[in-house]
């Protein structure tokens, strides 16, 4: 490589080619900056009115006047931490059978099925929930024995819409999300840790079990990953949540999420309290999943950096057309 | 004995239930292809593609403006986000130990985490209020910046893969960095880059959220890019949530052919992968 140190003068043409394609590379950063100046300035109207008191209030209603944001907080969480629940041993365990088990003709069938997962828009996965899922999920709810019903989770007339049916089209949502990246992960873990695993006697799951403790934090990164996806998730949340501001610990009862309060009255706010205070929900999203994605990616960075940089960064790049 | 026994129990159920797993998590994929294809086969006709909405409860008609507008809309996000993200994926390789090239690679990845409703309130900001209106071009600015990253990052990766011998070879022949780069490596890695834009595209024309407050939705056709325009997705948002059974299946008609779009270009791109593959394996 040529180094400026060794040459007598910087030859001018690379000037040029180093800042032409540098303001390209400045204006990305700057889209970043833009984002999270545009939407503090959206949405300071609000978050002087109101201070701490929007995030603490329960009550939404933009007739009276009235605006807390504490529903959606605790829907955005409620059903990603389900979501989560649900959808982390099933992508665990896809990551370690394309990886680990799955014999070398299904492998690739098996990674090109689970990407097809993740590319179906969330508009579909709406369309989906809402004429069989929800429907679904009213029948199952319908026959809860009477015995569960005494259970907080279970209680509630059965709508179909709620927090049921939104946890389990979110996790179908993060699965392959979840699972390409832990793939990626355990495929960068050394073969003669399950070589020395296999060579003091180990069977296949306490193999597996090694691979899976060296690649701990990169594991955690992939799932807190689809975290991050299950939180910002808008149009097929939005279709089966059932769009009530309220807190309830039952998964029967219809809820709300940040995501699903913006995609619906945004185009309706007419005061500019109102359109503030629905883009300083938007700037808390913001926040939040920069937080997570920042956090995951820094746990998959530190697990790659071990051995080798350039796989750290290729598991880290956006699914980029590459094989199994 | 015993013990070695319970570690194979043990290890056997493991293994069944990670194809366990798979099979569980292919069900919601089989389930949702197949009532996509069933529920949107019957509702799809030619009318559907040529023909205009109809109001409430007149039978018939299409979504023919919706299709025009995804189509202008995303191409619109394009022809934004295509050349910016080239030049930028040019610079984070070319550079690629510099402490620019680490900043844009953070931002493209955390962009690239920025929820897709939080990216149609920036562009709500910044393509709709200051015009007081919403547009076509909203739209597009929404869709190119979600793009943007896709872009970026496939660029940047593939031409990292490029055989530096290449890169060497036209500096040694004196060929000045710009040069090179142009027409040497950018070349070398085109086909992977195409294919990353084709899925980047796929993915973006699938998007609802960033639409609703930007390109918004109208009944009629236009290809005014001033205009709000409707497009495919929200189209089918609208007419699910609606009450009225024709408008239903027209979702579901609008929802398979989302997917076959997406379908088409996944499969397109697997090709491509597997021959460029066979190409790298093969030189």
């Amino acid at each position: 490589m040529i180094s400026s140190r060794h040459t007598t003068k910087i030859r001018p043409d690379e000037i040029i080619f180093r800042a032409g394609t540098g303001v390209f590379a400045v204006l990305i950063i700057g889209v970043v900056a833009a984002i999270a100046f545009e939407l503090y300035r959206q949405s300071k109207l609000s978050i002087y009115h109101f201070g701490w008191q929007f995030w603490q209030t329960d009550s939404w209603d933009p007739v009276a006047g009235e605006f807390g944001a504490r529903p959606f907080i605790w829907g955005t969480l409620y059903s990603s931490i389900l979501a989560l629940i649900i959808s982390t041993p099933i992508a665990l365990g896809i990551a370690i059978f394309i990886s680990e088990l799955a014999p070398g003709r299904l492998r690739l069938p098996l990674v090109f099925l689970t990407e097809l997962l993740a590319a179906i828009p969330s508009i579909v996965y709406g369309v989906w929930g809402i004429f069989v899922l929800v429907p679904f999920v009213r029948q199952l709810e319908v026959n809860t024995p009477e015995w569960l019903k005494v259970l907080p989770v279970f209680k509630g007339p059965p709508l179909g819409v709620g927090m049921l049916s939104a946890a389990i089209v979110l996790s179908i949502m993060v699965i392959p999300f979840t699972s390409s990246i832990a793939r990626e992960v355990l495929k960068a873990v050394p073969q003669a840790q399950r070589e020395a695993a296999y060579a003091l006697g180990a069977t296949r799951w306490e193999a597996i079990r090694m691979a899976l403790f060296y690649a701990r934090t990169g594991i955690i990164g992939a799932v807190m990953l689809g975290l991050g996806r299950a939180l910002g998730e808008t149009m097929a949340v939005t279709m089966v949540i059932g769009n009530t501001p309220q807190i309830a610990a039952s998964l029967y009862a219809p809820q709300y999420t940040m995501a699903a309060v913006i995609a619906n009255e945004f185009s309706e706010a007419a005061q500019e309290l109102y359109l503030h205070a629905l883009v300083e929900i938007g700037l808390v999203l913001f926040i939040i999943t920069l937080v997570i994605n920042m956090m995951s990616r820094g746990l998959i960075w530190s697990l790659g950096r071990q051995k080798n940089p350039r796989r750290a960064r290729r598991i880290l790049s956006t699914p980029a057309p590459e094989s199994a | 004995m015993k013990r070695d026994l319970l570690r194979k129990i043990v290890s056997h159920a493991i293994v069944f239930l990670c194809a366990a797993a798979v099979l569980l998590a292919l069900i919601p994929l089989a389930l949702v292809l197949f009532y996509v294809v069933s529920q949107g086969l019957s509702s799809l006709n030619w009318a559907f593609f040529t023909h205009m909405p109809t109001p409430v409860g007149e039978p018939g008609g299409g979504m023919a403006n919706a299709i025009v507008g995804s189509l202008i809309v995303t191409g619109l996000g394009a022809v934004l986000a295509i050349p910016i993200g080239l030049m930028a994926g040019i610079y984070a390789s070319e550079y690629r130990g510099s402490r620019l090239a680490a900043a844009v690679r953070f931002a493209a990845d955390t962009l690239n985490g920025v929820p897709s409703i939080v990216v149609g309130v920036f562009a709500f900001g910044i393509a709709v209020v200051p015009f007081q209106r919403f547009s076509a071009i909203a739209g597009g600015v929404a869709l190119g910046i979600m793009m943007l990253p896709l872009v970026t990052r496939t660029t940047e990766e593939l031409l990292l893969l490029v055989p530096p011998s290449l890169r060497e070879g036209a500096l040694a022949l004196g060929a000045t960095r710009a040069r090179a780069v142009f027409t040497v490596v950018v070349p070398a890695a085109l086909p992977g880059i195409l294919t990353g834009i084709l899925l980047a595209l796929a993915r973006v024309a699938g998007e609802t959220a960033p639409l609703l407050f930007t390109a918004f939705n109208n009944r009629y056709f236009t290809t005014d890019l001033r205009q709000p325009m409707a497009t495919l997705t929200v189209q089918v948002y609208y007419y699910a949530n609606s009450a009225y059974p024709d408008w239903q299946r027209q979702a579901w008609a609008g929802a398979l052919v989302l997917v076959a779009m997406v379908l088409t270009c996944s499969v397109l791109a697997r090709f491509a992968t597997a021959r460029m593959e066979r190409m790298q394996r093969g030189a």
